[in-house]
């Protein structure tokens, strides 16, 4: 708004304008300190070296030569994307499931609804020490359950593969906060479109492909993009289960990045690699708004 | 699904017909019980974990070793939780978790019930451009910002204390705000207008017309801020490094890696650490299923 324009408007308009940027202050003002200036301090911080004690040292392209070429990054990469590709279909699917047959007229919803919703707001790190005595190969509940099925008895953390795989299944229990969410989508599509294809001898299986899931298509968007947003700062679980472990197969991209900045005090490069993360976290959310744009559908139907 | 459309029909059904309906019943019936299966055993496993911590909590050493794990403690231990109490610093944790917890509320609630006002009961010319600005800042993730943000409060000597932690919510948030707009703007604008010709300013229309109408959702903002204080483990584990300082989050996990504790005693600990939320959760039931409406008026 030029300074010119600002004589233009009438002296209620601008009271309102004055009044209106005064409320919105304390938002401004985070964005600048909290938001902008660290957005733009973490582009410039990632050119140098830095420990945060001595003043930074201009390294131009280094760090970002080095990520290249550390192994870490890769592993820690791929942990991330091996999560990622696990958690988020499961997380949604299990969600629609739980949603599917929460929608069914059932008296006692409300129970099932408490039951399922409350894990998800329980606190992680909580969750993740229980996790650690259910797991537990001698004597822990989940290890009882699987030798009884047959599988053989192992420590879950020792492996890098199946330490992913506990880390995964431990996110689950946050579906029942999607799974509402879906809820209250499925609730919002109009019955008339489901008697419609009765009419016309469309089955249950065909009314949910045809029906349902289109309908739900921009909620399941919404959900895939909030946990990829989760997935690529999964760190907690990690730390407190497995510490990385085992040979960094549990040590993510954010907890890489924790480590370069806390641990060994190499805030330039941990600056590199928070800008790394946030490059592809904008790549994939626009892969995902190309692909959305396919097949999501925003059509209400009156 | 509701069932199929019913033509009308007479009392006295033929046969063929009485079957169909018959058999549409039964289907619908079996239906409901697999439902019903279903559902109970996913809320059923859903509760494993919190289960699972209730009863290592009160089990004894011992019986911590067993295998097969027993599914009840054969002697139930109450005192593990006075022992938990006393041999880790839980008073110090629970003190610094619920101080943080608090003053994370009372600025969330502030800030951002000051915010969504000034978007949604002023009307000014750019409001709405500048609400796509916030809109788009809900976008930018959290990893990025931390470094810069930690060398900040470092160079403010505010490492090791609270004021990382509960400084940022008394400047609102994207989401927040957001949400409360959304809110905000149901109310008619008639009112508003009407209490600033009566000579009401600004803050007096907040605080007599806008708060009443707003409780709900000020308690949901409440309420998810509370909880979101009271998990967060990275925030503590970044700016808190004194054990006198540590909240439950980030102590219990030290703790558990500087010092020999038995799981049931660990285990006693989490569940004092859980309870707040559930007794949050059950007290405040119909905040929660109000909260995915408010959010998802898209």
């Amino acid at each position: 708004m030029r300074a010119s324009n600002f004589h233009r408007l009438n002296r209620r308009e601008r009271s309102h304008l004055i009044k209106g940027l005064l409320f919105i202050s304390p938002w401004l003002v985070g964005l600048l300190v909290f938001t902008i200036y660290p957005f733009l301090y973490s582009i410039v911080i990632s050119f140098t070296r830095y420990s945060g004690f001595l003043p930074p040292i201009w390294l131009g392209w280094q760090n970002y030569q080095r990520m290249f070429h550390d192994a870490l990054v890769w592993q820690s990469l791929y942990n991330t994307f091996f999560y990622a590709v696990f958690a988020i279909p499961l997380g949604v699917i299990v969600a629609i499931i739980l949603a599917l047959a929460m929608n069914r007229q059932l008296y006692e919803v409300a129970v099932y609804r408490t039951a399922l919703y409350l894990p998800s707001i329980l606190p992680l790190f909580a969750l993740s020490l229980v996790t650690l005595v259910l797991i537990s190969p001698q004597y822990g509940l989940v290890s009882y359950v699987l030798t009884a099925l047959g599988f053989p008895q192992m420590d879950y953390l020792s492996d890098q593969n199946t330490a992913k795989l506990v880390i995964v299944a431990l996110a689950q229990l946050g579906a029942g906060n999607a799974a509402l969410i879906f809820l209250a989508g499925l609730r919002a599509i109009p019955q008339t479109l489901y008697d419609a294809a009765r009419i016309d001898g469309a089955s249950r299986l065909r009314c949910f492909w045809s029906i349902t899931l289109p309908m739900l298509s921009p909620v399941i968007l919404y959900n895939i993009i909030t946990g990829l947003s989760a997935a690529l700062q999964v760190f907690q679980q990690a730390f407190i289960m497995t510490g990385g472990g085992p040979a960094h197969g549990t040590l993510f991209f954010f907890y890489y990045l924790y480590n370069s900045a806390f641990a060994y005090a190499q805030l330039g490069y941990a600056s590199a690699l928070a800008v790394f993360l946030f490059v592809i976290g904008v790549v994939m959310a626009l892969v995902l708004y190309a692909i959305a744009q396919r097949f999501v559908n925003y059509e209400q139907v009156s | 699904m509701k069932g199929t459309i019913d033509a009308p029909v007479s009392t006295i059904k033929p046969k063929a017909v009485k079957r169909r309906h018959i058999i549409a019943l039964m289907h619908n019936l079996a239906g409901q019980i697999i439902t019903r299966i279903f559902l109970i055993a996913m809320s059923l496993l859903f509760l494993v974990p919190l289960y699972w911590m209730l009863i290592t909590a009160l089990k004894s050493t011992p019986e911590l070793t067993i295998f097969p794990p027993t599914f009840w403690p054969l002697h139930i231990q109450w005192s593990n939780f006075i022992q938990a109490y006393t041999y880790i610093s839980f008073g110090t944790y629970f003190v610094n978790s619920v101080v943080i917890t608090a003053l994370v509320v009372i600025g969330t609630v502030l800030s951002n019930l000051v915010v969504a006002y000034g978007f949604a009961c002023i009307r000014w010319p750019g409001r709405d451009q500048i609400f796509y600005l916030l809109i788009a800042t809900l976008f930018i993730p959290l990893p990025i910002a931390i470094i810069p943000l930690f060398d900040l409060f470092a160079s403010l000597h505010w490492i090791n204390t609270f004021l990382p932690l509960v400084v940022p919510p008394f400047f609102a948030s994207a989401f927040y705000v957001f949400l409360l707009r959304q809110f905000l703007l149901q109310t008619p604008y008639e009112l508003i207008e009407a209490a600033r010709i009566d000579g009401a300013s600004e803050l007096q229309i907040l605080w007599r017309v806008i708060v009443p109408i707003a409780r709900p959702a000020i308690a949901v903002v409440a309420i998810f801020a509370a909880i979101g204080a009271w998990n967060d483990f990275t925030g503590p584990l970044i700016y808190l490094q004194d054990d006198s300082l540590r909240t439950l989050a980030v102590g219990l996990v030290f703790f558990r890696s500087t010092h020999d504790i038995q799981f049931n005693l660990l285990m006693a600990a989490s569940l004092m650490s859980v309870l707040p939320v559930i007794i949050l959760f059950l007290v405040f039931q119909r905040f929660f299923v109000r909260a995915v409406t408010l959010g998802s008026i898209r």
